[in-house]
């Protein structure tokens, strides 16, 4: 915590350094006492957040007195139910700052009938902190707290190995664990993992660093989450705007309000409504209470549009160009929360983003042993299972896979009889609808070049390689594994066909690649310029002298140029 | 506005109004339960700027058990002029005409009466099927595990076993007749961020929060205002600086000593001692855990 200001002078400028920290939330997951609650216990108390008052409780409640007999474990141990049975069986929510950072930890049960809760707190976090027993070393637990994780996306972890002290503070054992843990989480594709000796009990590298571990030079526990950059772990691209509620008042303001759920959105912009599709103009922006002329993620947002166009709650704006899927059939990973077994037979509500859908199981495809992570045959779903299955939806889903938009790629499902929230899906794939006319007017229209380039995620574009034909081989399948059109040109053309066959191969959206063989870059360049609706690019002006292929970084330049959208 | 990135209070301001939003979307006839104190006033701010330029969709309502500081009144009846909003009082007036008070009934089943009976009773006769409320899970350590929406059955009580989880921001609003939901969008704030909001945003608050001199008493650990309760013979008030810091009824209510007279003072009052608000509050001590038993039966 900050201290205290002590002039008024002080005071303005201390509420500018208050109000511009920025939020963490992590969640906390070990299993029982690998002294999480120790941890936590400690976080709150070095950083000051412990009030006296909750401290007197706690030392009332421990049987051993003194001052240095806190029970740290006891400051966060909740409900009645829970102390009885003395271990944590809900997400809890602890909240604690320093000079840098506010934090929002969620406390979640390590035990494998607590799955779900897991999910839950890992929901809302942007960083994991996994905690081991330095004495047990990695445990299928761990295994499986990485694993959730993961799958919900949670793309910063920190493993703290704990009760170093038990272990002579030996640096052996810390890096077995570490060379351990590492080599499962490399499956996991977890972008960034950092690894802290500690002790709980006692401190060591919690907040100060210990003394007693002189061979690690890492950052202590909290230094670690203070600096760690969680920079918009958001997708700022492609613009989603759920609409949540419409604003209507009596002199005729009719606003959309709701959360920019990715992009950025700006005064003017031009955006596509879905479902009917219709496009219209950002008129006004409205944000926290200010009218203001962009706004990004995760404002609470009021917009109004140029045109009167019909809009209600559960429609969704977005970037023209960069449009989700509309599909009724996509498959998920599912964490499955309720008592009732999930199977063929299951129906839901669906929430996802501000619409309610009805839906079935089409298809169970297979449930993740979450101990060994493998795939097995399933045929139904139990309650804290993790599987994969097909849903199949009345109305259409508006949607990204979770992985590329973690806000159009979750839902919950609900129980149409109950109401329970019996299940939280990640969208992994999504089907494209079955053959029929369009029905919102599209159909006969000729397909445009915003379509196509929406569709395929990147730009038409003319590509030299000059004699280079291993590098053209390259580039033609590097692209192609990514899902691009695109061919390679190595017959002799006929300068005077150029700009015509330049001019259909991009308006059919491909990126050709060409070598010297097929024609010089001068000749190729003027056909590019006379054809108009191309990009020529040389892949020598990627070549940099470092030490990736250079067919990677020709893939760079083209999505520098913006030719290439960014990857899933 | 920062490029791309919401400092912590936005952060925390874009959650709260989007449950708001999103209650208001989905639930029948939501209210909002406004108890004077600074938390509400904050909650209705957010609630304001959800749904500006239009009006807030929903009433707010008063459970008034008739022992509030006559200060909170006065606040609550011009604040709701000001602002333009529907409010409703509610008593429980068989209870009170039946002689129920703290001091004859003990705190614990006072509370039962006036408060919960009150509230249950208030949203029965209203229709309310969602009630949004000013807890937050900084305050009290039952209320860590609270969830932002937290089911009630058809008696209004709470079971903590059987509470939907709640993943991302995709709240589950759905309630079947006669169940209700109460929605809690200051979860994740801390009584400094309240403050701190309230500093930043200007909002105004009951005076009682401002230390003044004022006549007191000491009851063991509790400091009372001598001007608002009944002094007992053998009681001799003392004149004293100091503030409420949080509202309640008169006679559970405690000030603290305090020279604290401005937002800025709490503020730093707050960083300079480190107790927990709730302390103030007598109910707390009544039992262990007591807070959760009385959620249990349908406080808020
Ligand atoms: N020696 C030692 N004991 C620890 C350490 N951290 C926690 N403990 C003890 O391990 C036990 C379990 O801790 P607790 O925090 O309750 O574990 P939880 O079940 O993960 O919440 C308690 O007796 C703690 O005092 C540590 O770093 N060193």
């Amino acid at each position: 915590m900050s201290s205290t200001p002590e002039s008024l002078a002080d005071f303005e400028h201390f509420v500018e350094q208050a109000v511009s920290k920025q939020l963490l939330r992590f969640f906390t997951a070990g299993s029982v006492d690998d002294g999480k609650s120790t941890l936590i216990g400690r976080l709150l108390y070095d950083a000051q957040a412990v009030y006296e008052d909750q401290l007197a409780d706690v030392r009332k409640n421990t049987s051993v007195e003194g001052a240095s007999a806190i029970d740290f474990a006891q400051l966060t141990d909740g409900l009645r139910a829970e102390r009885e049975q003395g271990i944590t069986i809900d997400v809890a929510y602890r909240f604690f700052s320093t000079v840098k950072r506010q934090f929002i930890i969620a406390d979640t049960p390590g035990h494998e009938q607590y799955t779900r809760n897991m999910a839950t707190g890992a929901s809302t976090a942007s960083l994991a902190v996994i905690l081991i027993d330095a004495r047990k070393g990695v445990l299928p637990q761990s295994r499986r707290h990485a694993f959730i994780a993961s799958l919900l996306g949670v793309n910063h972890m920190v493993v703290a190995v704990n009760k170093m002290d038990l272990v002579e503070f030996s640096e052996q054992r810390f890096e077995e664990i570490r060379d351990h843990f590492s080599s499962f989480a490399a499956l996991l594709q977890i972008k960034d993992i950092c690894f802290v000796p500690i002790s709980a009990l006692h401190g060591d590298n919690i907040v100060h660093r210990s003394e007693r571990m002189p061979w690690y030079s890492g950052p202590n526990l909290l230094g670690h989450l203070e600096s760690v950059h969680i920079a918009s772990d958001r997708n700022l691209t492609e613009m989603r705007f759920p609409v949540q509620y419409v604003i209507r008042t009596e002199d005729g303001f009719r606003g959309y309000a709701g959360y920019l759920a990715s992009g950025i959105l700006r005064l003017g912009d031009k955006v596509t409504i879905l479902p009917s599709r219709a496009t219209s103009y950002i008129k006004s922006l409205h944000a926290h209470g200010k009218e203001v002329e962009q706004v990004f993620p995760p404002m609470a947002v009021t917009v109004t549009l140029s045109d009167d166009v019909d809009v209600s709650r559960g429609a969704m704006l977005v970037h023209p160009l960069h449009a989700p899927r509309v599909a009724h059939t996509v498959d998920i990973r599912l964490v499955w929360m309720s008592e009732r077994m999930l199977d063929l037979t299951s129906s839901f509500l669906i929430k996802h983003t501000t619409q309610t859908v009805r839906g079935n199981v089409r298809h169970v495809r297979y449930r993740v042993n979450i101990n060994t992570l493998e795939k097995e045959p399933a045929d139904h779903l139990a309650l804290n299972d993790i599987g994969a299955v097909t849903l199949e939806c009345q109305q259409p889903l508006f949607c990204d896979t979770y992985k590329r938009n973690a806000a159009t790629g979750s839902m919950v499902l609900i129980d149409p009889i109950t109401n329970e929230t019996v299940g939280a899906g990640m969208i992994t794939g999504i089907q494209a609808d079955n053959l029929q006319l369009a029905s919102d007017g599209s159909a006969g229209q000729p397909l445009s070049r915003q379509e196509r380039v929406a569709r395929r995620r990147h730009y038409p574009a003319v590509l030299w390689v000059g004699n280079n034909y291993h590098l053209q081989r390259e580039l033609e399948r590097m692209l192609f594994e990514r899902g691009c059109l695109v061919h390679a040109i190595d017959e002799p053309i006929a300068p005077e066909y150029a700009a015509q066959l330049v001019g259909i191969l991009s308006s059919a959206g491909l990126i050709s690649i060409w070598s010297s063989l097929a024609l010089g870059s001068a000749e190729l360049e003027n056909a590019v310029q006379m054809a108009e609706n191309s990009t020529f690019i040389l892949a020598d002006d990627a070549v940099d002298p470092g030490s990736e292929p250079v067919a990677i970084s020709v893939c760079k330049l083209l999505e520098d140029r913006g030719i290439l959208f960014p990857p899933d | 506005m920062n490029q791309a990135a919401l400092n912590h209070l936005q952060a925390l301001e874009a959650e709260s109004i989007h449950i708001f939003r999103e209650v208001a979307a989905e639930c029948r006839k939501p209210v909002l339960l406004y108890s004077i104190g600074k938390d509400s006033s904050v909650m209705v701010r957010l609630a304001q700027k959800a749904f500006a330029p239009g009006r807030i969709p929903f009433p707010l309502l008063h459970i008034d058990t008739t022992y509030k500081f006559p200060e909170m009144i006065e606040f609550r009846d011009r604040f709701c002029r000001e602002i333009g909003v529907q409010l409703i009082v509610h008593t429980n007036r068989r209870a009170i005409d039946d002689g129920a008070n703290p001091h004859r009934l003990g705190t614990r089943a006072c509370c039962g009466l006036l408060k919960t009976r009150a509230l249950l009773d208030a949203l029965e006769a209203g229709g309310f099927d969602a009630a949004f409320g000013g807890a937050r899970r900084d305050e009290e350590k039952s209320r860590a595990k609270e969830r932002i929406l937290s089911f009630r059955d058809r008696f209004g009580q709470w079971d903590p076993k059987n509470q939907r989880p709640e993943l991302w921001n995709l709240y589950n609003c759905r309630v079947n007749q006669g169940e209700s939901i109460r929605v809690f969008p200051l979860s994740n704030w801390t009584e400094f961020d309240i403050w701190l909001y309230v500093y930043v945003e200007n909002i105004p608050v009951v005076p009682l929060y401002f230390a003044q001199q004022r006549r007191v008493i000491q009851r063991g650990k509790a400091l009372v205002l001598a001007d608002h309760g009944d002094v007992l013979p053998w009681e001799n008030p003392t004149l004293a600086s100091c503030r409420m810091r949080s509202l309640g009824c008169v006679p559970c209510s405690g000030a603290i000593y305090s020279d604290a007279a401005t937002v800025p003072d709490i503020i730093r009052e707050i960083l300079a001692f480190r107790r927990s608000e709730r302390e103030n509050r007598v109910i707390d001590y009544d039992q262990e855990g007591s807070m959760e038993l009385k959620k249990r039966e349908g406080y808020f």
